[in-house]
């Protein structure tokens, strides 16, 4: 028996939690095509060859953003056997308001009340049979995050599948809508076979005003014409436009649905308790402070003690089997450019690689966290202005800010935001909250050129790459992005207790994401560098740096910083290793200056610079494009490496433009 | 009177749901539709944007798009 079976919800319903009791950690994430909207499939873990699609999560099949949209289609072409439809029973009324545009696309579905606990709790009751009856689908109250009732939810979702068992109600509707669903039924009955879209669903999208519906069953002009004057006469009876009246008729149904089979004395306990905790984190004052503080702690957990604490564990590890491998290589007598290939290149690949995984994993620990708790959704809340005149709302706010850790975690957070859209220009303006790895370069520099105003110059910067970022999205705003944003009208779920589960499922995914989207790329470039920086271009092995491959690119690269003040071939030479890990720059510069310890290279970069070519060099560091790991996460997300290397050259080329122009200016004034 | 400009802690029936296209549609999927009860709970911090109750859950909603729904104080 193979079957697939489609799980759908609105947002925050508990259906992750669902889909992970349903297949354990049996999953598989990938993308739908075209987009970068996620796509699990797991196997269920009680029914052999059973498969379920965790769709994303949305309220209504209305095709307005990519995960309506991708929902829509998955269910008119890719035919799933059976639809779970999950409904938070404790905000019934919105939840069914899906479940109605879902009944109509004739498919055997089952809708499983999530959280029945809850509504018992607080002395609540649903009659279930009733609410069968008036649906005409199977009803299974469970409660996903303590797995009652999901057995019971699979093997009935299973029997409707095998035995087709369609919903056996389709009209939700009285009055003149019902009559101008029906005239428009009649209409297209041929057209919407043809397309192979249930009579019914177009009807009712048509009915909508829904154009692309319209499009899809390819209407003659004539037909559009008959379809609008029905319409027409439907606005004028109901008295509202045909979007309000169809949404006024679902609404309508639905409250006399939830008065016969609800009993609900007042919000729940959980609903109050968030009353109670949002007095306090969403209070006028306290609102930011306790923000930045919570922020503040997960950036100190992450890259003050988790972190490196991971990371020491993970270096001992290392460097046990690097000395190993390096034992073994000299007694088997192999020759030391291999040995070098081996222990520099693929090994310190390797070792680039894994060093990002601690921070990956213990800041997507927290971002679960939050995210699941409901308090992300209070973020949003409470910074949406400050993102708003960029043309993205406050859900952005929390992965830009993760930007100033690390670039790649923040990159694959932003997949928490509802909209492509709103996901794609936040990947864009990432690498433009400077990444804690070119915090090195800047201490270095600082220290060197602006010994009394460190603090002052690294804030600069800071507030500098903020800056430009802010400029960008507004150009991205006016062009690439000029389309009216997707709306920011966002629930407040209740606060909740996160499932461990669903939190340790998250931060393996993205670990494993991370490794195998990222994996190549950062070991192929490791290689590349190491290659570069041990041969010269006859492929002798170099022993004077100065010789090498990567000199000889860094001599060729110079000419172009000429105008920004810096024309050294050693400082460009720097800038290169800088993509394959940013605080490769410091180390760099200081191998080819010849710098021993401590205080020399200070001496040395002082040769090197003017303090105004130093300060244009960190603006060219502070804004060109970001790392090989960032590329790579860049490129998934973006969905390509034509989105990615576009915004590379963008970066760099703003980049460019601004260290010139720091250097020029600065100049004028006099101070180079 | 316009929905941003009920005061918090107030609540009134929705009369009307103007605009367009998305977001209009995004207003009335979430159940803000014409003859419902909605009242106001808070204001964030930087006074934009809103929050509402309304059909047993809590949405959050900018000034500017409340502007664009009537109603009836109650």
């Amino acid at each position: 028996m193979n079957l697939t079976l489609a799980l759908i919800g609105n947002p925050n319903c508990g259906k992750t939690t669902l889909f992970n009791q349903l297949t354990g950690s049996n999953q598989h994430v990938g993308n739908f095509p075209g987009v970068t909207v996620d796509k699990k499939e797991g196997l269920v873990r009680s029914h052999p060859g059973v498969t379920v699609v965790d769709l994303p999560g949305i309220y209504s099949l209305s095709p307005y953003t990519s995960e309506e949209v991708v929902s829509r289609d998955f269910l008119l072409h890719e035919h799933p056997a059976g639809v779970i439809n999950i409904v938070d029973a404790t905000t019934l009324e919105r939840n069914l308001y899906l479940t109605l545009q879902l009944l109509e696309l004739r498919i055997p579905t089952v809708l499983a009340l999530n959280m029945m606990d809850e509504v018992r709790e607080n002395g609540g009751t649903i009659d279930v049979a009733a609410m069968e009856q008036e649906l005409g689908i199977p009803v299974v109250p469970i409660s996903a995050s303590r797995g009652e009732g999901v057995e019971e939810l699979c093997v009935r979702a299973v029997r409707a599948a095998q035995e087709k068992q369609l919903p056996r109600r389709i009209d939700f509707c009285a009055g003149d809508v019902h009559r101008a669903i029906h005239s428009i039924s009649h209409l297209i009955e041929q057209k919407a076979e043809l397309a192979g879209v249930p009579v019914r669903f177009a009807a009712s999208k048509l009915a909508e005003g829904d154009t692309l519906m319209a499009d899809t069953l390819r209407l003659t002009q004539n037909e559009r014409q008959l379809l609008a004057l029905v319409v027409e006469e439907m606005e004028n009876s109901h008295g509202m436009d045909c979007e309000a009246a169809m949404a006024d008729m679902r609404y309508t149904f639905i409250e006399g649905l939830c008065a016969k089979t609800v009993v609900r004395p007042g919000d729940t306990k959980e609903q109050r308790r968030s009353v109670e905790i949002d007095k306090l984190l969403t209070h006028k004052i306290w609102a930011i402070p306790i923000f930045v503080g919570i922020m503040l702690t997960v950036f100190f957990l992450t890259f003050g003690v988790i972190g490196p604490f991971l990371n020491s564990i993970m270096e001992a590890l290392l460097s046990v089997i690097s000395t190993g491998l390096a034992g073994a290589l000299r007694d088997l007598g192999i020759n030391p450019t291999l040995q070098s290939l081996v222990l520099d290149g693929a090994f310190a690949g390797v070792s680039s690689v894994l060093s990002f995984l601690p921070t990956i994993v213990t800041l997507f620990f927290f971002l679960s966290l939050l995210e699941d708790s409901g308090y992300m959704a209070r973020v949003a809340f409470v910074t949406d202005r400050l993102l708003r005149r960029i043309g993205l709302s406050g859900r952005s706010f929390v992965p830009l800010l993760i930007g100033f850790g690390c670039s790649v975690p923040a990159i694959m957070a932003t997949r928490t935001l509802a909209s492509e859209r709103d996901r794609k220009m936040t990947i864009r303006l990432t690498p433009f909250m400077s990444c804690s790895a070119k915090l090195p370069i800047y201490s270095v520099f600082t220290l060197a050129f602006f010994p009394e105003h460190r603090a002052l110059v690294m804030m600069a910067l800071y507030f500098g790459g903020m800056f430009v970022g802010v400029l960008y999205g507004l150009l991205l705003k006016r062009t690439v992005f000029s389309g009216s944003p997707i709306p920011f009208v966002m629930e407040l779920p209740a606060y909740r207790l996160p499932a461990p589960k669903s939190v340790l499922l998250h931060m393996w995914e993205k670990a494993k994401d991370f490794l195998i989207k990222a994996f190549t790329i950062i070991f192929l470039a490791s290689l590349v560098v190491w290659v570069l920086q041990s041969f010269d271009f006859g492929f002798n092995p170099v022993s004077d740096s100065g010789q090498s491959m990567l000199a000889s690119i860094g001599r060729t690269l110079a000419p172009v910083f000429i105008p920004l003040g810096f024309s050294d071939w050693r400082a460009a030479t720097a800038l290169v290793t800088g993509l394959s890990a940013k605080e490769a720059v410091v180390s760099t510069l200081s191998v080819l200056l010849g710098a021993g310890e401590g205080a020399e290279l200070t001496l040395l970069l002082q040769q090197l610079f003017s303090p105004l070519q130093a300060v244009s060099f960190l603006v060219f560091t502070l804004l060109y494009m970001p790392c090989v790991a960032a590329m790579a996460a860049i490129k998934r997300e973006l969905g390509g490496w034509r989105a990615a290397l576009s915004l590379m050259a963008q970066q760099t080329g703003i980049a460019w433009v601004a260290a010139l122009l720091v250097y020029q200016f600065g100049r004028v004034l006099g101070l180079g | 009177m316009t929905l941003d400009q009920l005061a918090v802690g107030h609540s009134g029936i929705v009369t009307s749901v103007g605009g367009q296209g998305a977001l209009r549609k995004r207003l009335l999927d979430m159940g803000l539709t014409p003859k419902v009860l909605v009242s106001v709970r808070k204001i964030a911090p930087m006074g934009d944007p809103i929050e509402l109750t309304l059909r047993g859950y809590t949405l959050t909603l900018r000034r500017e798009d409340a502007k664009s729904i009537e109603v009836q104080p109650s």
